[in-house]
C-alpha cells in the first residue's frame, strides 16, 4: 500500500501543527535496459513460453503499426495513431486482463486490443474510415470492450459505470481504463477517480505516460512529481511501473487486477514509456522534440529488452526472431488485403444503428442519402478497392492531445 | 385514481419502473436520502436501497459518463441533473458518447440511459436555475429529447424513455412541477415517443408548444375561444427527433401556426418547426408562421423573468396577428 495514514496521537501536548497523513509512490522494474532480470522477479519472469507468446504479440503490434503508417503514407488509410515504443505497456496490460474484464482504451492501445481479440482487419477498417471496425466480430472478439475513445479522458467515467455494474451483479470482473499523461490534466479523470473510490468499484486506471501530449511535454502537463500520485487525492493507491519492461507491466497490472477483483477497489498505475512515433500520421514530432531524446528512448526499446532477456535465458534466438517476423508479416499482409478488399458500405448505412429503430422522422433523410448517391455517381462500391484513397479524401485532421 | 402533481408523476414512474425492472438505477446529486432537490426521487432510497438509488459525488460529467458505462453494461440508468443550468458538463458525454455509442460500435454496445433535468423559468430561482436550452440537445443526432407538459404525460413519457433502448434527455418543466394536479393511473402504460399530442382540436389556428409553455398556450386557446377563435393546441413532447406529422396535419386544416417556447428565439426548436413548415407545408399556410419565444438575451433573474417568458397575452396577440394576415 502506498497510502499510509498516521494515527492520531494520544499525546495531548502535541505540537499545534502536525502531519496527519503521509504518502509514497512505489516504482517497479524487473528488467533493466539490457534485459537483465532483478533478483526478486515474479513467476511470469520464469514462464518463458508465456513471455515468448507476449513477445510475439509485441512484435505483431509493431509490424502492424509500421504497416498502418505505410498504408497512410501511400493513401490507403486515414490518419493513424502509432503506438511505436509502447508495446510492452499495451501488451502487458492486455495480457494481465481476464477474458471477461472490460477494456476501455484510447487510440494507442493497439497491442492490448489485438491481444484481446480485436482483429487487425477491424482496426484498419476503423482507421480507414469504416465504423464496422469497432464492431468486434472475430471469433475471439471482446464484445463488451469499449471502442477506441478519442476525446481525451472522456472514457474514464464510463469505466466507473462499467465497474459499478460488475459490483452490483457481484461479478468478479474488472474495468481497465487506459489513458495518457495528458488525460490526467482533465476533470473527467479526477471525477472518475474520485467516484471510483467513493463507490469502491473494481476499476484499474492505467496512465500511459509516454512523455508527450502531441507537442506538450510531461513537464508542462503537470508539476506533480508523479502522475500516479494523482490517485492519492482520490483516496486510492497509485504506483509507477517501467512501461518498457513487459514483466513489470504485466506483474503490476495483474496484481492491481487481482486486488480489484477480490476487494472491488480501484487502483491507478502510471506506466512510464515513450511515444517513439509521431502523435499521428498528421503530426511531425521533429517540430518539438530533440533527436537526442529520441535516441535515448530508442535505446530503451521494449521489444529489444524482452528479446535480450529471452535470448540470454536460452528461450529464444535470432533465427526464431526471423521466422517469427516472416510469419507475423504474412498475417499483417493478409489483414491488409482483407481490409482493402472490403468495399465501403452504401451511403444510407450511416443511418444504421443510430437508434435501435430509425425514427420515422429520419426516414426521408435516409432515402435522400440513398437517392443522392445514385445521382452523384458517388456510389464507390463499383470501384476496385485499391482505387479508393480515403486519406486523400479525408481532411488532414489530427487527433487531439496525446 | 389519485390526483397528483407533475413531479409526483415523475416519482411514480421511477418507482414503477424500478419495481418492474431491476436493471433500473437512479443516480445523481442528492437523489438518495434527500429525495432530490425537487423531491422527484422521494422514497426511492428507502424502497430500493443505496445500490439502486445512488448519491453521486458532485460531478455532472461523471453522472452522465458513469451512466454511459452502466447502460453499456445492460443496466438502465436514470440520471438526474439538478437544474438545466448545470447540465453543460454532461453535454460532452451525451454528444460524444451516449448519442453515438450504438452507431460507432454498429450496435455492439448500446446506451439505454435517461438524463433527467428540470428546465425553464418562472419559479424565482437563483441564477442559472431557469434556462431552457433544449436546442443544444435537439441538435445532436442519436439523442431523443423529451419534455412532458402534464402529470399524465410525465408519467407515460418517462416510462417510455426508461424503456427506450436509446438515450433520452428528459426535460421536466420546473414551473409546472406542482402547478395543478391530474388523475394518473399507475398502470405502467407508457405513452409513445416520437409523436406529438393534440391537446385541443380547433380549426382556425395551430398553436404548437412543449414543456411549461403548454400551460400558457392552452390558456391562450381558452381566451381565443371566448372570442370565437378555435385554436388547435399541439404538445410536441418529443422535441427530437421531431416528427412533424401532427403539426403538418393540423396546419393543413388551419392554415396558420404559432410556435411557443421559452427558449431563446435564435435557432430555437421553433425555427426548425417553421423551416419544416416552409418545406413541407407551405401550400397549406395562409399566414406567416409566428413564433412567441424567449428573447435572445441571457435569462434574467427573478424580477424580470415574467417579462422574458411567453405570456398568454403574447400568444393571443400572435394568434390574432396570424388570423388577420389573410
Amino acid at each position: 500500500m502506498s497510502l499510509e495514514r498516521i494515527g492520531k496521537t494520544a499525546d495531548r501536548r502535541a505540537a499545534p501543527t502536525r502531519t496527519v497523513a503521509r504518502f509514497g509512490i512505489r516504482y517497479t522494474r524487473f528488467l533493466d535496459e539490457r534485459g537483465r532480470l532483478a533478483d526478486d522477479a515474479p513467476p511470469i519472469a520464469h514462464d518463458h513460453a508465456r513471455l515468448r507468446e507476449l513477445y510475439r504479440q509485441m512484435l505483431l503490434t509493431r509490424l502492424f503499426d509500421r504497416k498502418a503508417v505505410t498504408l497512410q503514407r501511400t493513401g490507403q488509410l486515414g490518419t493513424y495513431a502509432s503506438s511505436l515504443g509502447q508495446e510492452a505497456t499495451s501488451v502487458g496490460i492486455g495480457a494481465a486482463m481476464a477474458r471477461d474484464d472490460v477494456l476501455l482504451p484510447t487510440y494507442r492501445e493497439t497491442g492490448a486490443m489485438l491481444l484481446r481479440g480485436v482483429e487487425m482487419r477491424e482496426l484498419l477498417l476503423y482507421w480507414g474510415g469504416d465504423e464496422s471496425g469497432m464492431d468486434y466480430s472475430g471469433p475471439n472478439a471482446p464484445r463488451e470492450d469499449f471502442p477506441i475513445c478519442v476525446p481525451i479522458a472522456t472514457h474514464a467515467p464510463h469505466a466507473v459505470g462499467v465497474a459499478y455494474a460488475f459490483k452490483r451483479r457481484h461479478e468478479p470482473r474488472v474495468a481497465v481504463c487506459v489513458l495518457g499523461d495528458g488525460a490526467t490534466s482533465k476533470g473527467d479523470f479526477y471525477e472518475a477517480l474520485n467516484a471510483a473510490a467513493v463507490f469502491d468499484v473494481p476499476v484499474v486506471f492505467v496512465i500511459v505516460n509516454n512523455q508527450w501530449a502531441i507537442s506538450v511535454p510531461r513537464s508542462l502537463q503537470s508539476r506533480a512529481e508523479t502522475l500516479a500520485q494523482k490517485a492519492i487525492a482520490a483516496g486510492i493507491a497509485g504506483e509507477q511501473v517501467d512501461g518498457n519492461d513487459l514483466i513489470a507491466v504485466y506483474d503490476v497490472t495483474a496484481r492491481a487486477l487481482e486486488r480489484a477483483r477480490a476487494s472491488g477497489g480501484p487502483h491507478v498505475i502510471e506506466a512510464l514509456t515513450y511515444r517513439l512515433g509521431d502523435h499521428t500520421t498528421a503530426d511531425d514530432a521533429r517540430r518539438y522534440r530533440s533527436e537526442e531524446e529520441l535516441a535515448l528512448w530508442r535505446a530503451r526499446d521494449p521489444l529489444k529488452r524482452i528479446a535480450a532477456y529471452l535470448i540470454r535465458a536460452g528461450a529464444f534466438s535470432d533465427d526464431e526472431e526471423a521466422e517469427l517476423r516472416a510469419e507475423l508479416g504474412r498475417a499483417v499482409e493478409k489483414a491488409v488485403a482483407d481490409y482493402l478488399a472490403t468495399p465501403p458500405r452504401p451511403p444510407e448505412s450511416m443511418f444504421d444503428h443510430l437508434f435501435e429503430r430509425l425514427p420515422r422522422a429520419l426516414e426521408p433523410q435516409r432515402e435522400t442519402a440513398a437517392a443522392r448517391a445514385g445521382l452523384d455517381g458517388h456510389d464507390a462500391d463499383a470501384r476496385p478497392s485499391h482505387d479508393r484513397r480515403p486519406a486523400h479524401d479525408a481532411p488532414r485532421g489530427d487527433l487531439h492531445h496525446g | 385514481m389519485a390526483e397528483i402533481t407533475l413531479v409526483e408523476a415523475v416519482t411514480l414512474a421511477l418507482a414503477h419502473e424500478m419495481e418492474a425492472d431491476e436493471r433500473v438505477v437512479v443516480l445523481g446529486e442528492d437523489v438518495g436520502v434527500n429525495g432530490g432537490v425537487f423531491r422527484a426521487t422521494t422514497g426511492l432510497f428507502e424502497r430500493f436501497g443505496p445500490e439502486r438509488v445512488i448519491d453521486t459525488p458532485l460531478a455532472e460529467t461523471l453522472i452522465a459518463g458513469m451512466s454511459v458505462g452502466l447502460a453499456a453494461q445492460g443496466l438502465r440508468p436514470v440520471a438526474e441533473i439538478q437544474f438545466m443550468g448545470f447540465i453543460y458538463p454532461a453535454i460532452d458525454q451525451m454528444l460524444n458518447h451516449a448519442a453515438r455509442l450504438r452507431r460507432r460500435t454498429q450496435g455492439r454496445l448500446t446506451c439505454p440511459m435517461v438524463l433527467r433535468a428540470p428546465f425553464g423559468g418562472g419559479i424565482h430561482a437563483p441564477e442559472h436555475h431557469s434556462e431552457s436550452t433544449e436546442t443544444l440537445f435537439a441538435h445532436l443526432p442519436g439523442l431523443r429529447v423529451v419534455a412532458p407538459s402534464s402529470p399524465a404525460r410525465a408519467y407515460g413519457l418517462l416510462l417510455a424513455s426508461i424503456r427506450d433502448p436509446d438515450p433520452v434527455v428528459f426535460l421536466e418543466p420546473e414551473r409546472i412541477y406542482r402547478l395543478g394536479k391530474e388523475a394518473v393511473d399507475d398502470s405502467g402504460e407508457a405513452l409513445p415517443l416520437d409523436v406529438a399530442f393534440v391537446l385541443r382540436s380547433g380549426s382556425d389556428v395551430t398553436l404548437v408548444s412543449w414543456g411549461a409553455s403548454v400551460r400558457e398556450t392552452l390558456l391562450a386557446a381558452d381566451r381565443l375561444s371566448a372570442d370565437g377563435i378555435d385554436a388547435e393546441v399541439i404538445d410536441v413532447a418529443t422535441i427530437a427527433p421531431l416528427d412533424m406529422t401532427a403539426i403538418l396535419e393540423s396546419v393543413e386544416k388551419t392554415g396558420r401556426c404559432v410556435i411557443v417556447h421559452e427558449a431563446a428565439h435564435n435557432v430555437g426548436v421553433g425555427a426548425e418547426i417553421a423551416a419544416r413548415l416552409a418545406d413541407e407545408g407551405l401550400m397549406s399556410l395562409l399566414a406567416p408562421v409566428k413564433r412567441v419565444t424567449g428573447y435572445d438575451t441571457v435569462m434574467p433573474l427573478a424580477r424580470l423573468e415574467r417579462h422574458y417568458l411567453p405570456s398568454v397575452d403574447a400568444i393571443v396577440a400572435a394568434a390574432r396577428e396570424s388570423l388577420e394576415a389573410a
